[in-house]
């Protein structure tokens, strides 16, 4: 295929224009060095780059306005991560299995608690230790609770408030978690015997890879006014938990890869990217796999849900807090699908909103919004590394415009885990982190130096395209101090 | 090298290398196994068998690590040896394959990353230069 050139719109937009069979142009965040990057990585690996997967998801039937990337653009599967992709069922549009993947519902939590940073500092070893020994993560971690395949359909249905009702959490926080931690039209007869088997014991464990929990404090504050809305002061110590829909979902995404490509072949949808394998969602192929991933999404929030409260119980242990003293500020996913609606040229239309490694970021006025944020928008967590800052940022009214209200939602690898194991070693990397204040605790050293901070792109440039470009904007930036990783 | 890890920006690949197309699916196995735990620690003690069926070749590899994972999460054990038979039968193809490996125990299996799953992606089968035959795709991290 020949050469993909960009359009410059402005400093931090660019367009892909419409071309062969696209059916929307391509809209890509990004400044000057994201851009740059973006087109040399698709000049030397011209079968598989994020350019011409924001091309490929342009030509799915139903897209609607663009083929949009955020800022953290990176080759994914199918749709490139930090990719956003809005279909109308009404126009034939599908639902892509690239444009959830196989982490369903990935996502982070974040906790505030009334703590200071001077308060923990003494104690952070402590804490770190207590955090590593109560939160299940790693290669073959098994959490707290055993179910049974009657609970496990329970979970898909209710979400956090299965959780919730076996004393995991308060009420309070369904208020402040995306969907309220329930999404609705999941049928658990969609999920495979399988899926569900693997998740008997996965409820409430980290994993491993890029999920961790973190324990932040505020660094500084760029919004006052919805710092204020979201309780945040400077040096307040928070909590990020970054963790998805474990095996139930890693299994879906197995079991529907073949049952989606057959129904493109079906449909006659020319499948550009294996991994873009889709189904129109009015169709029973559609439908199915739609409640499955409502399943997954039901699954994470839960699993979010009672790790929540396990940090409770660990900060309520070390710091003799109460554990509704720690108050959740928010919960937000960064690989789902759903139904949202939105205006599209003058009219408001249901759509299939599809974000893949970008984070739902509803500015200010969305109904969506708890009360107390309705007014600023609802806050984004923009995970770094371990070693570097982490962003709370919000959506904008030119968000909802112009990306569906889509945001950022990490600093996206730059070196393989390959290369970054033989570049670093989990043990120096600790050290030196700790020479730094930060404690950090692995269940694998290996793990660690892949994750190491310089095999990651730089928050700071992700953080100020996004922001720059009035999509989202700053509100606070958060240094670690202690860090799990599965 | 029977078994290669393929550089991948955010996860890895991994490629199989045998004599057979058996062969080539044992020895990807062992590649995504060498991922999680260091292989020659995990003694092969006790066996799990796996069966999956596919509409060609290369997604029966993308199915045989799948049912490989839902093994590893079910039976909590992780695998060091594979065997492999694959027939055809009508349109669609089927293996029956066999893991041996024992319970996860991470200290001195040395566990690394979770394999979350066996993707489409870098999805390819062919014949290496040396004749052989060789199986590969990406893996999520």
């Amino acid at each position: 295929m020949a050469e993909l050139e960009l359009k410059k719109i402005s400093d931090y937009v660019w367009e892909l224009p419409k071309q062969g069979e696209m059916r929307v142009p391509g809209r890509i965040y990004g400044d000057q060095r994201i851009i740059d990057h973006l087109l040399k990585e698709s000049g030397a690996a011209k079968e598989w780059n994020a350019l011409l997967q924001v091309h490929n998801v342009a030509c799915l039937p139903g897209i609607v306005k663009a083929s949009l990337a955020m800022p953290d653009i990176h080759p994914g599967y199918g749709f490139p991560i930090g990719g956003v992709g809005a279909f109308d069922p009404k126009e034939g549009g599908v639902i892509a299995m690239g444009g959830i993947g196989f982490d369903i519902n990935c996502g982070v939590r974040t906790l505030r608690t009334p703590l200071k940073r001077h308060d923990i500092e003494a104690r952070k070893e402590q804490l770190a230790d207590r955090l590593f020994r109560e939160i299940p993560a790693g290669l073959g971690s098994t959490g707290e609770l055993k179910l049974s395949m009657k609970e496990i359909d329970q979970v898909l249905m209710q979400g956090a408030e299965f959780a919730l009702a076996r004393g995991y959490g308060f009420p309070e926080d369904l208020e402040y978690t995306e969907e309220r931690g329930r999404i609705a039209g999941c049928d658990p007869g969609t999920v495979s015997d399988q899926a569900k088997e693997r998740q008997f014991k996965q409820v409430g464990t980290l994993g491993s890879g890029n999920h961790y929990l973190e324990v932040q404090y505020v660094e500084e504050i760029y919004d006052e006014v919805a710092a204020r809305a979201y309780g945040l002061e400077k040096d307040q110590v928070l909590v990020a938990i970054h963790c998805g829909s474990r095996a139930l979902g890693h299994q879906i995404g197995q079991d529907y890869l073949q049952e989606l490509e057959r129904a493109s072949k079906k449909y006659g949808i020319p499948i550009r990217e294996r991994e873009l394998v889709c189904a129109p969602i009015e169709s029973p192929e559609g439908e199915r796999y739609i409640s499955a991933v409502n399943c997954g999404i039901n699954c994470a929030f839960a699993n979010r849900q009672t790790l929540a409260h396990l940090v409770r119980k660990t900060f309520a242990a070390v710091f003799g807090l109460k554990l509704e003293e720690i108050k959740l500020l928010y919960d937000v996913g960064h690989n789902t699908a759903k139904f949202e609606v939105h205006e599209v040229d003058g009219s408001r239309k249901r759509l299939l909103v599809h974000r893949k490694g970008s984070t739902r970021a509803f500015g200010p006025g969305r109904e969506e919004n708890p009360p107390k944020y309705r007014d600023v928008g609802h806050p984004i967590f923009i995970g770094g590394t371990m070693g570097t800052s982490s962003y709370i940022m919000r959506g904008t009214e030119k968000g909802l415009r112009e990306t569906f209200g889509s945001g950022i939602h990490g600093a996206g690898r730059e070196m393989s885990r390959e290369k970054a194991k033989k570049q670093f070693r989990g043990e120096q990397l600790r050290e030196e982190l700790k020479r730094q204040g930060i404690i950090v605790r692995g269940h694998s050293l290996a793990g660690l130096a892949e994750e190491a901070p310089g095999a990651y792109k730089d928050i700071e440039v992700v953080a100020a395209a996004a922001h720059n470009s009035g999509i989202n904007q700053k509100v606070a930036r958060l240094r670690p101090m202690a860090v799990v990783k599965g | 090298m029977p078994f290669e890890i393929l550089d991948h920006e955010a996860d890895a690949g991994v490629r199989g290398i045998g004599n057979t197309v058996e062969e080539a699916f044992a020895e990807g196995a062992k590649g995504m196994f060498s991922l999680m735990v260091e292989l020659e620690r995990v003694l092969p003690k006790e066996s799990v068998e796996v069966e999956c069926q596919a509409d060609s070749l290369e997604t029966l590899f993308v199915a045989w690590l799948g049912e490989l994972l839902l093994q590893r999460d079910l039976t909590g054990m992780v695998f060091s040896r594979f065997a492999v038979q694959v027939a055809r039968e009508g349109d669609e193809y089927h293996l029956r394959g066999r893991a041996w490996g024992e319970p996860l125990d991470p200290e001195r299996h040395g566990a690394k990353v979770e394999v979350k799953a066996a993707t489409y992606a870098g999805l390819q089968l062919g014949r290496t230069a040396e004749g052989d035959y060789f199986v590969q795709c990406v893996v999520d991290l």
